[in-house]
């Protein structure tokens, strides 16, 4: 016998012995499907910039897509970047506010190198989808602006955008939005460790640092 | 009413004052109360520690001896003991269903639903949070893991013990953390429990009380039986004894108490 | 073997191919130590510095659980929605496990199938070797720590290194795990500092012993190796049957270091990890770092199905690991067990836990959910066996289930153990004889009230040495275990019983 026949055969022996007396109840979905809080609404965003700011990560708000650039220019700024890498499909109007650093354009057809990606100061994304109950941000890899999983992860410095009607209250609703089928990547602050004395530390393998333009 | 006493083996062999003070209280509050002559023990060691088919033919007798209470002969039975309270409810029906025996398993259904812990039995049965006790003494609770998550008894004791003149209750810290007594859990595993029932005596002396009381006198001979080893000054009295004290009786500190204890360390009674 | 009075169904302890439901086979992995736990218990508690570092840490732990806990008014129905998701896998296991194997496949992955620990190793191993890499890296995984997959691979000239902080710490002590989700808890920061400063070739000498410094010497000890390894093994947490996709939960970014820059990932989980859909996940995504790390939500979660082409590794094998799990499966009761989500929220309010820490158990599976989940892969092989005392490492204090986030009831999972603990027995113990006879004057009150009364104290003090007597309740706990740390209770002028029949109940 395989060890596949066998293993299936040693379960189905099992699930029928073990067989709970009463046929098990249909699971309760009696838990929140969704949050207090509307989509996009400004009391989500409001929520999604607390969180994130509990996990000690930066957010800046600005109204209009049109003042991403200066936003994501101030990031930059702060963070003492001179080298950025972005997916090519970033769009381009937040682009404006790179000045004159030197920027690597990754696809999967045209991928950066780990060393080219280690030499990098900073990325940046778009996202795919905010959950703002638990301050979270997902990128999915290969959608627009959201590039390889080894961009937002080699990097230290990650600045994320997040639209406003991409933001959702809950878990639920965030996996919802969600398509499996590509590699997904959920953000919940910088890096961290709690591993000594449970003492939590920002800061590990992945970005150290993790700014969120919020649009909206 | 009428309500059987459920002594428990512990307390009908080394905690009678219990068990005398629920009888008194429950009296006290206008109750008839009775004492079936053939009660032994609910069974819980047993099971508690694996032999559960053994325990088979102490939970038949146990249903049997309290089984006028699933006919409305008495209208309840009561335990001055979370964790005895707590086997009857939810593990004779276990041990019962493991060895087949389907009708066993119904009936002492039965009994466990007319089977409650003293606080239970007070609050939510008879809807008395003031017995009228009186007992002048600065007094700190715990909670008992199996009256606190098994019977989830809640503030059902504090609430009685709040509404007891002269009585000065003070918080325990970390009070829902197991004392380590655990029945043969503190035999078997000695070391263990001797560590868990350092914290509890240390959080019990930090509040500066000068009785320490709770629902079970298992526990209470635990907690009791290493404050008296220490010579503390601690002394553990039963949350029965607590409410079926008033101005009219001695106080069961005066009368001696659970935690009064053997002056000589055992071995050296051998 | 264990069998209960239903009549369990038959369950192997070796390994030939019946298909039939089968134990993990003794002398594999680490699930099994070679002391009794109370033997080991008492070494772990005489140290002071084991017994600090254990109780600052579940101290803040458990803090900071109920803190994100009792943010989330639906806690318990996501609890209740948990429990009836895993149950619904087991129900359906092995149809959701071919469901999960056809969808890997679909998108490009492979899968491997593991009756036991070192089936799994050696596939582990034969696909490391295939790549041509010596070296491999690896995200914390509770399934290749069970295996003893680092020293099959070790045994094979290739070197395994752990990623994850705490598992670093551990394996640069030449150390053994103490916890699920944090293995070097028992470790404090001068202790990691002193490891760090022996083991690191390159680190700097003048390192503090400043969580944040540490983390950072860990940082560039793996940064190389990250970015070069060819190779990376990890565990899941979550498998998703009608998706094929798999999840791994982490914070530091180790994970997606080895799920994302090599070529190769090879992934060795067991089979009950599965729930059935994508959307289930909504449940598991809530309960799971809530209970484990205190937190809204993990720093990060990533989620792969089978191979994607231009973006991380381009060859997936997912390896499916029984070693004992259709054991556990079989046992009506016992399979809830298989509900585990490795969260360690029961280490971290089981008293016991917080006083011996992780290592008496013997097994990779310490903790409450060790106790009970050990013995149920392994079998207990009688009176003798380790595995025998793991189900009475507890006070049935009931903490545990209250911190489950799947509602498994561990206080009865433990008292079914210790039956099939006593029922393991091919002779009677001193204590059989005892509880025997203990039953047989609990079923009348005459006999009850012989033993009572024959009982004078002192001859019921007069049990040997460290044996329970073949006295009945409460004689027997007041054994020397008792005396060496608690006075004995006077004994009442009259019983209960005596004071009833002379008054009445009067006073």
């Amino acid at each position: 016998m395989s060890a596949r026949e066998e293993v299936l055969a040693r379960l189905r022996a099992a699930r029928d012995a073990g067989a709970p007396r009463e046929a098990p109840a249909p699971v309760p979905r009696t838990y929140r499907r969704t949050g207090a809080h509307a989509p996009g609404s400004p009391a989500v965003l409001d929520l999604l910039t607390e969180r994130v700011e509990d996990y000690r990560a930066r957010v800046l708000r600005v109204a209009t897509d049109g003042e991403v650039a200066a936003a994501v220019a101030r990031c930059l700024a702060e963070a003492g970047s001179q080298r950025l890498v972005v997916p090519a499909d970033l769009p381009a109007p937040w682009r404006a506010g790179f000045g004159g650093r030197s920027v690597l354009e990754d696809s999967a057809l045209a991928p950066a190198s780990v060393e080219q990606l280690d030499g990098v100061d900073t990325v940046v994304t778009a996202s795919a989808v905010a959950v703002a109950e638990t301050g979270t941000v997902v990128l999915a890899a290969g959608a627009p602006g959201q590039g390889r999983r080894a961009l937002s992860l080699v990097p230290d410095h990650h600045v994320c955008v997040v639209r406003g009607e991409g933001v959702v209250a809950s878990v639920p609703e965030g996996l919802a939005r969600l398509d499996p089928g590509a590699p997904l990547t959920f953000v919940s602050g910088p890096s961290a460790t709690s591993d000594i004395e449970l003492d939590r530390v920002e800061g590990v393998h992945g970005p150290r640092r993790l700014d969120v333009v919020l649009v909206g | 009413m009428k309500i059987a006493v459920m002594a428990t083996c512990l307390g009908d062999a080394l905690f009678p004052q219990a068990v005398q003070a629920t009888v008194q209280l429950l009296q006290r509050l206008g109750h008839t109360v009775l004492f079936p002559p053939g009660q032994t023990c609910c069974g819980q060691m047993h099971v508690n520690t694996g032999y559960l088919r053994e325990a088979v033919p102490v939970v038949r007798h146990h249903v049997e001896v309290f089984g006028p209470v699933a006919e409305g002969t008495w209208d309840a039975v009561v335990a001055p003991s979370g964790s005895c309270t707590g086997s009857v409810r939810h593990q004779h029906a276990v041990v019962a269903r493991r060895a087949g025996d389907e009708r066993l398993a119904e009936r002492a259904e039965a009994v466990a639903a007319r089977t409650f812990e003293l606080s239970e039995l007070l609050v939510d049965v008879l809807g008395v949070s003031d017995v009228g006790a009186y007992y002048p003494h600065r007094v700190t609770y715990h909670p008992t893991c199996h009256s606190l998550r098994m019977l989830r008894v809640g503030d059902k004791p504090l609430q009685l013990l709040r509404a007891v003149r002269g009585l000065e209750l003070v918080d325990l810290p970390d009070a829902e953390v197991c004392c380590g007594f655990g029945g043969t859990f503190a035999v078997k595993n000695s070391d263990t429990s001797t560590a868990m029932l350092a914290d509890k005596m240390r959080n019990v002396l930090d509040t500066r009380a000068e009785v320490c009381t709770a629902g079970d006198s298992s526990c209470l001979m635990h907690i009791g039986g290493g404050l008296g080893r220490l010579r503390t000054g601690v002394r553990t009295v039963h949350l029965a004894e607590i409410l079926a004290s008033t101005e009219a009786t001695q106080t069961p500190a005066a009368a001696g108490s659970p935690g009064g204890v053997r002056d000589e360390p055992v071995e050296a009674q051998r | 073997m264990s069998t209960t009075d239903l009549g369990m169904p038959a369950v192997r302890d070796d390994s030939r191919d019946t298909g039939l439901p089968t134990h993990s086979p003794a002398g594999q992995g680490h699930l099994r130590g070679t002391t009794s736990f109370p033997r080991a218990a008492r070494t772990e508690l005489a140290d002071t510095q084991l017994r600090r570092n254990l109780g600052k840490a579940t101290g803040i732990i458990r803090a900071k659980r109920a803190g994100v806990v009792a943010e989330l008014e639906d806690w318990e129905d996501l609890r209740l929605a948990g429990s009836a998701i895993k149950a619904d896998v087991m129900a359906r296991l092995p149809e959701l496990l071919e469901q999960l194997e056809e969808n890997v496949t679909a998108r490009g992955g492979t899968v491997h199938w593991a009756r036991d620990a070192e089936e799994a190793n050696r596939i582990v191993t034969e696909l490391v070797r295939a790549t041509g890499a010596d070296e491999v890296v690896k995200v914390k995984s509770m399934a290749t720590q069970e295996t003893g997959l680092n020293e099959a691979l070790e045994a094979a000239g290739i070197a395994a290194w752990e990623t994850d902080l705490a598992e670093l710490i551990v394996q640069l002590g030449h150390d053994t795990p103490s916890h699920i989700l944090v293995p070097a808890i028992h470790r404090n920061r001068s202790e990691i500092r002193e490891i760090f400063l022996r083991e690191m070739p390159d680190v700097d000498p003048a390192l503090s012993d400043d969580p944040r410094a540490l983390a950072m010497a860990a940082r560039a000890h793996l940064r190389r190796k990250f970015l070069s390894a060819r190779v990376a093994v990890s565990g899941a947490n979550f498998a998703v049957a009608d998706t094929g996709t798999l999840a791994v939960v982490e914070s530091e970014g180790n994970g997606r270091m080895c799920l994302t820059l090599p070529r190769t990932l090879i992934t060795l989980m067991g089979v009950e990890k599965l729930v059935p859909t994508w959307s289930d996940l909504e449940v598991f995504l809530q309960l799971l770092p809530r209970s484990s790390t205190g937190e809204r939500m993990n720093p990060y979660t990533s989620t792969w199905t089978g191979v994607t082409p231009g973006d991380g590794p381009q060859e997936f094998h997912l390896v499916l690991l029984d070693n004992g799990r259709s054991a556990v499966l079989a046992d009506p009761d016992g399979r809830a067990a298989l509900h585990c989500i490795r969260c360690s929220a029961c280490l971290n309010v089981c008293p016991v836990y917080e006083r011996v820490g992780g290592h008496a158990y013997g097994s990779v599976y310490p903790g409450p959910i060790g106790a009970v989940l050990t013995p149920m892969l392994t079998g207990i092989s009688g009176a003798d066996d380790p595995n025998a005392s793991l189900p009475y490492a507890s006070s049935l204090c009931g903490a545990c289930f209250d911190a489950c986030p799947v509602r498994i009831d561990i206080p009865n999972l433990l008292v079914q153990q210790r039956a099939a603990s006593v029922e393991s027995h091919t002779r009677p113990t001193a204590q059989d004889l005892a509880m025997k006879a203990a039953a047989v004057a609990m079923t009348s009150a005459g006999r009850f009230r012989a033993a009572e009364k024959g009982l004078g104290l002192g001859r019921l003090l007069a049990g040997r040495e460290g044996r329970i007597t073949s006295l009945p309740w409460p004689a027997s706990v007041v054994a020397s275990h008792w005396t060496g740390a608690r006075d004995v209770p006077a004994p009442p002028a009259e019983t209960a019983r005596q004071w009833w029949e002379r008054t009445g109940g009067g006073a």
